[in-house]
């Protein structure tokens, strides 16, 4: 299969580019292009008014509330705590540092269900942390503190999908921030800058790409979340449901079309937002490797 | 470094102290570091074991073998034993395809690769009821022919592959770029065939990653829930994967239970990042430059 001909415009020694070319395509197609194209085939079927009421229901208005708000806050949170996790892991030294690194892929590696029901758990009235907040607690009872319901409400859903996020930005960070060259810091410390000021206006400023793509990622997964939120969630329409869930719960009334109608938005936007965090990336990258020459 | 003697300073440790933060910061954000790591990820890996052993270890070991827990482990492990070679073939493919050739729209099959990472679970189980469902596509032809997917073990079994698709590639891909091609050009150059050359320079070269990817592969193909959840038609004993055993007893409030079925995945998740952890460690330590796997959450390219 090697190309050898005059003048072609590449040489081509190694073999098996029809073979890998065509398998790669025709797998490709078959488990991920041609089953997704369903959703969008399956949504054309709808009439306009029909679209518009699956889509823009009061319910499913709701979800996308819940589901972006929630998603969006637990981001945000781990953008504050996973760069401080991440500048942690890469600049100190300190007992179990190495046990820490590895345990922040855990959200990536334990089950959805295994942190849904685990948290669900934690954070109920009776549970480890639950119990702090809520009415019976000590310091409840003697402030007169009002009670607070994680487990089964909204903040809960916000709970496990920060737990969800955590890796992101501290796996997009670390790397950058163990290439950082010291010597701008140096440079920034002998002409008078603090310490505050070596962070906020030389060090972020380099970081920032890798945290906002880390964001990204945060929060493009929070939105599809589901297994980790179904049980930490009461999952009440309007209230606590998400968008996973409402096409779950039409799914299991057998309303294909109004599911798939739903899906088609929340792939529109996953897909958006890909292409968001494939844009920052490359800019993440450029900015990298410019701040090396 | 932390004591600083007042009366002698060396002017090495001064240098370091304007590149670094007070002891009061340092211990607050590693201080703040464990809390949030603790009550996020230390605290609920240690409630999980605790609640499994709640009941003492005869209702552990009750839980664990009954048949319906039984059956449930054989179709995680099947769905994983099929979807797991059949991605590390692709991987290894699109691989050796993005790695060792130039083509035009390659930039655009990367995006596609990555495509199942950014799609909810629930929806990569949808699809293949639009598909495969009683109302989809292959629908009618299948009941006619008797055929079940959708609700039956070959759904779950898709879906596992859907969710799991891009894991071995985008560990490879990278990697094999990174590599480039002259080891495998000489190969040939000296009389190796293609399948020579793929197995005795490019299999020894890509091995680890493939490993990585691997074990990556496997943790999400047997923890994966939403996906299964759609596709599955919740029949105890026939279509329940451990995530979704885990969820029936947890629903029954038989809570000891599901945290004993669960403490079972959370010891491979567990035994996943003991290996991710120790391939990293080989390779950085033993082969330097040759091969540093890229975190999960970037993307190949």
């Amino acid at each position: 299969m090697a190309t050898r001909q005059l003048g072609a415009k590449k040489l081509r020694v190694l073999p098996g580019f029809r073979l890998t070319l065509g398998y790669t395509l025709l797998y490709l197609s078959l488990i991920v292009l041609i089953p997704l194209a369903a959703v969008f085939w399956k949504t054309s079927t709808l009439s306009w008014p029909q679209f518009c009421h699956a889509v823009a229901s009061p319910v499913a208005l709701a979800s996308y509330r819940l589901t972006f708000g929630a998603s969006f806050l637990a981001a945000l949170v781990n953008a504050v705590f996973g760069l401080i996790v991440a500048w942690v892991l890469v600049r100190y030294k300190f007992f179990g540092k190495r046990l820490v690194d590895a345990l922040v892929d855990l959200p990536f590696a334990l089950p959805t269900a295994v942190a849904g029901i685990t948290l669900a758990t934690l954070y109920a009235e009776n549970g480890w942390i639950g119990q702090f907040f809520s009415s019976s607690s000590h310091w409840h009872v003697y402030f007169h503190l009002p009670a607070i319901k994680i487990s089964f409400t909204r903040l809960g859903v916000f709970v496990a999908l920060t737990f969800i996020g955590l890796p992101f930005i501290v796996r997009t960070v670390q790397p950058v921030l163990e290439d950082l060259d010291s010597e701008l810091e140096e440079a920034a410390a002998s002409l008078g800058a603090n310490r505050w000021q070596i962070f906020w206006r030389v060090i972020f400023p380099m970081l920032s790409p890798a945290l906002l793509t880390g964001f990204a990622l945060a929060f493009a997964r929070a939105l599809g979340e589901y297994g980790s939120v179904v049980f930490i969630s009461s999952n009440i329409p309007m209230k606590t449901q998400i968008t996973p869930l409402l096409i779950m719960t039409k799914l299991e009334e057998f309303d294909y079309a109004g599911a798939t109608a739903i899906a088609a938005v929340m792939l529109v936007v996953s897909f958006v937002l890909l292409l968001a965090i494939n844009l920052l990336q490359w800019w993440n990258s450029r900015h990298h490797a410019a701040s090396l020459s | 470094m932390t004591s600083v003697s007042t009366s002698s300073v060396p002017p090495r440790v001064v240098q370091r102290r304007a590149t670094t933060e007070s002891p009061f910061v340092r211990a607050f954000l590693i201080g703040t570091t464990f809390l949030f790591l603790g009550l996020f990820l230390i605290l609920p890996l240690i409630s999980i074991f605790v609640q499994a052993f709640a009941k003492g270890w005869d209702f552990y070991f009750h839980t664990l073998a009954d048949p319906m827990a039984w059956s449930a482990i054989k179709l995680t492990l099947i769905a994983a034993g099929i979807a797991v070679p059949l991605n590390c073939l692709f991987g290894v493919a699109a691989a050796w395809l993005i790695a060792k050739f130039d083509f035009r729209g390659k930039n655009v099959l990367l995006t596609l690769i990555d495509l199942p990472f950014s799609v909810s679970p629930v929806i990569s189980g949808l699809i293949y009821v639009l598909v495969f469902g009683a109302q989809g596509w292959f629908g009618p032809w299948l009941s006619d022919h008797n055929i079940q997917i959708i609700f039956a073990v070959p759904g779950i079994v898709l879906a596992t592959i859907f969710v799991t698709f891009p894991f071995v590639a985008r560990e490879l891909i990278p990697l094999m770029q990174a590599q480039g091609r002259t080891e495998e050009e000489a190969a040939r150059v000296l009389g190796a065939s293609g399948w020579q050359t793929f197995w005795r320079v490019t299999i020894p070269n890509i091995k680890w990653g493939l490993l990585y990817g691997v074990i990556l592969c496997n943790a999400r193909a047997m923890g994966e829930f939403g996906a299964v959840s759609v596709v599955s038609g919740h029949i105890r004993g026939q279509t329940n994967t451990i995530p979704l055993h885990v969820e029936i007893l947890y629903n029954e409030y038989n809570f000891t239970g599901a945290f004993a079925v669960a403490s079972l995945l959370t010891f491979l998740a567990l035994v996943t990042l003991a290996l991710k952890t120790w391939v990293e460690y080989r390779n950085s330590e033993l082969r330097g430059t040759a091969f540093t796997p890229a975190p999960i959450t970037k993307k190949a390219g």
